[in-house]
C-alpha cells in the first residue's frame, strides 16, 4: 500500500526533509525572517484557529 | 490556444465570529464588490445555462436532480444567434446582491456558501494566470470595502478544504470540439488529470476527507474524488465531470468542466495546469491513439496514491498490464503533446512542463520556487525542524501549528504563499502593473471584451449579462428586453454592441 512506508508505519514522518535551497541565497535572509515570524504567530492559538476554521461544502 | 476560463470558490470566515453565517457573509461581500467597482447594476443572465444536460447525451430529469444541481433559471431555451426579444422579468428573479458582472468580463457571486470568482474567457495559459490573480485582487478589494461598510472583518482563503470534511472547488473550463466522442475523451484524459498533480498540487496537511490521519499529501482535492466519470460536483465527485453546458453553440462545442484541480496561490501551477491540459485536449481532438497506452487500471485509487507519493516513485498499474510512475506518464504525455504545439505560447508551456518534470525527477526541492506543494512542504519542513522535540524528532504532522500554517498559507493578501512571492522566494509570471490592468479590463481577444465593456461603459442600457448573452433594456415603452446572443466565444466584436459602446 502506498499510504504505508517500507517499515509498515503510517505515512507520517516519511516526507523528504527539505535540504537548504541552493539557488536562492539572495532571499535566504528574507525567508529566515519570514520563518521566524510565522513560527512566532503559530505559537499562540494554533489549536483554536484550526478548530474554528469550518467551511461549508461548495461547487 | 483554445478558449479557457477558471472558477475559484474562496473559503470565507469572520475572524471575530467563527460561527457567522457563510452565505450571508458571501452575499454581503458581493454587494461590497459591486460598490467597490462603481455601483455595478447589471444582473446575471442565466440564459444558456443547463446543468442537467450530460455530456454522454443523457439528460437528468429535473425531478431527480438534487437541489444543488439546479443552478440555472428554469427558462432555458436554445435561441438562434443574433438578437431575440424577451419579456421583462419579475424583479424577484436574481436578487442583485447575489451576482456582480465585472468590467473585466468576470462574474463574482455567491455559490452555495462561498464567494466565487469566475474569470473571463481567455486564449492563453498566461492570460488564464493573469485574470486569475486579478480575481484574487478583486476579492481582496471587496473584502476591504466590506470592512469599511460593515465595520466587521472578513477573511478569504484560496484553498479547497477545511480539514473537517468540507471541500470547495477550483474549476477549469476548456472549449472542446463537439464532434469529439465524449467517452473517448474521458478515457484519454483521465491519466493526465490523475497525474498532473505532481506539479499542480497545492499541498495539504492531513490525510483522508476529514484529515483523520496525520501526514502531508500533494493535492488538496485527491481525497474528495470518488468516481471516474459523472455529472455531480458536490457529491460522488468525478475525475471527469460530464456537465454539458457549453455556454456557446451546442452544435460546435463542448465546455469541458474540470473539477479535480487544486486552488493555486503560486502562478506556475495555474499556468501549467491550463497549458498542459489544453495541449492534451488537442491530442485528444486529433484522436492520437498513443494516449491509449497511458490508460490507468484504477484511476480513482491512483489519484490518492499519487497524492501520497511525495518521493514520486510509486508505480501505477496501466490497463495494458504495464506499470508507470506519475512522472513517467507525464513525460510520455509531454512527448505526445510536442506534436500539437501551434504557436510560441504552446512552446513556452512545453518548455516549462519539461523543465519542471526534470527537476522534480532529480530532487523535488529543485522545483520549490514553482511547484506549490513543494514550496509548502519546504516551509513546513523548516517549521518542523525548528520546533523539533528534545529527542530531535521533527514536529509531528498532527501538531495544530502545522494545520494552522496550512490554512494560513492560502489567506488572501498576507498568507504565507503570498509573503513568499513578495520576498521573491517563489516565481511569478505576472507583474503588479499587468494584474492591476486585468482587474478592470477584459481580455481583448474573446467575447469577454464585449461583456466587460458594456457593463462598465453602458450601465444605462444593460439589464443583465451572462456567458453567452447581453440583455439590453433600451426602451422602457415597448415592454421587451433585447437579448444579444454571443454563441462564439472567440468573437470579440458585435455590430450592435460596438455601436452602442461608441456612443
Amino acid at each position: 500500500m502506498p499510504q504505508v512506508n517500507a517499515s509498515g508505519q503510517p505515512y507520517e514522518d516519511d516526507a523528504p526533509e527539505p535540504a537548504a535551497a541552493p539557488a536562492q541565497q539572495a532571499s535566504t535572509d528574507a525567508l529566515d525572517d519570514l520563518l521566524d515570524e510565522i513560527d512566532g504567530s503559530l505559537q499562540t492559538n494554533a489549536e483554536q484557529f484550526v478548530r474554528s476554521f469550518v467551511q461549508k461544502g461548495g461547487e | 490556444m483554445r478558449i479557457v476560463g477558471i472558477e475559484t470558490e474562496y473559503g470565507i470566515t469572520d475572524p471575530d465570529d467563527p460561527r457567522a453565517n457563510a452565505i450571508l457573509l458571501a452575499s454581503r461581500l458581493v454587494s461590497a464588490c459591486r460598490a467597490e467597482l462603481g455601483d455595478l447594476s447589471a444582473r446575471w443572465d442565466y440564459g444558456g445555462e443547463d446543468p442537467l444536460q450530460d455530456q454522454r447525451g443523457m439528460r437528468r430529469d429535473r425531478r431527480y436532480a438534487t437541489a444543488d444541481l439546479l443552478t440555472d433559471a428554469p427558462e432555458y431555451s436554445e435561441a438562434e444567434r443574433g438578437i431575440t426579444l424577451r419579456r421583462r422579468r419579475g424583479s424577484w428573479e436574481d436578487p442583485a446582491h447575489l451576482n456582480a458582472v465585472l468590467p473585466n468580463g468576470a462574474r463574482f457571486y455567491v455559490d452555495h456558501a462561498h464567494p466565487e470568482y469566475s474569470g473571463p474567457e481567455v486564449r492563453s495559459a498566461h492570460d488564464a494566470v493573469l485574470w486569475d490573480v486579478a480575481g484574487d485582487r478583486i476579492a481582496l478589494a471587496a473584502a476591504a470595502r466590506y470592512e469599511a461598510i460593515e465595520g466587521e472583518r472578513v477573511t478569504l482563503y484560496k484553498n479547497n478544504v477545511d480539514g473537517k470534511g468540507a471541500s470547495y472547488g477550483t474549476h477549469e473550463n476548456f472549449l472542446v470540439r463537439r464532434d469529439v466522442d465524449f467517452d473517448a475523451l474521458a478515457s484519454r484524459l483521465t491519466a493526465h488529470l490523475a497525474t498532473r498533480q505532481v506539479y499542480t498540487g497545492a499541498g495539504r496537511v492531513g490525510l483522508g476527507a476529514h484529515g483523520e490521519d496525520a501526514g502531508f499529501q500533494i493535492s488538496q482535492r485527491a481525497d474528495y474524488i470518488e468516481t471516474e466519470v459523472g455529472l455531480e460536483t458536490t457529491l460522488r465527485r468525478p475525475i471527469v465531470n460530464t456537465r454539458d453546458e457549453p455556454h456557446a453553440s451546442r452544435q460546435r462545442w463542448r465546455r469541458l468542466h474540470v473539477i479535480i484541480g487544486d486552488a493555486n496561490c503560486l502562478e506556475v501551477p495555474t499556468y501549467l495546469k491550463i497549458g498542459t491540459t489544453a495541449l492534451v485536449l488537442a491530442a485528444i481532438e486529433a484522436e492520437d491513439e498513443r494516449l491509449d497506452a497511458l490508460v490507468l487500471a484504477d484511476p480513482v485509487g491512483d489519484v490518492r496514491t499519487v497524492s501520497r507519493d511525495l518521493a514520486l516513485e510509486t508505480s501505477l498499474a496501466l490497463a495494458s498490464g504495464e506499470t508507470a510512475t506519475a512522472l513517467e506518464i507525464q513525460r510520455a504525455l509531454l512527448e505526445i503533446c510536442r506534436d500539437y504545439a501551434r504557436d510560441g505560447d504552446d512552446a513556452l508551456v512545453l518548455a516549462r512542463w519539461e523543465s519542471v518534470l526534470d527537476r522534480l525527477g532529480r530532487d523535488i526541492f529543485e522545483a520549490a520556487r514553482e511547484v506549490e506543494w513543494v514550496a509548502k512542504l519546504q516551509l513546513l519542513g523548516r517549521l518542523r525542524t525548528k520546533n523539533a522535540g528534545p529527542d530531535g524528532r521533527p514536529l509531528p504532522w498532527d501538531d495544530a501549528r502545522l494545520a494552522a500554517a496550512d490554512v494560513q498559507w492560502s489567506r488572501l493578501g498576507d498568507g504565507f504563499a503570498f509573503r513568499l512571492a513578495a520576498a521573491g522566494a517563489v516565481e511569478r509570471l505576472t507583474t503588479d502593473e499587468a494584474v492591476a490592468q486585468a482587474e478592470t479590463n477584459a481580455p481583448q481577444d474573446t467575447r469577454a471584451r464585449l461583456r466587460g465593456a458594456i457593463v462598465a461603459g453602458r450601465p444605462d442600457i444593460v439589464d443583465a449579462a451572462g456567458w453567452s448573452t447581453v440583455v439590453l433594456d433600451r426602451d422602457a415603452d415597448h415592454g421587451n428586453l433585447e437579448v444579444v446572443h454571443l454563441y462564439d466565444p472567440h468573437e470579440a466584436s458585435h455590430p450592435l454592441l460596438d455601436s452602442l459602446l461608441r456612443g
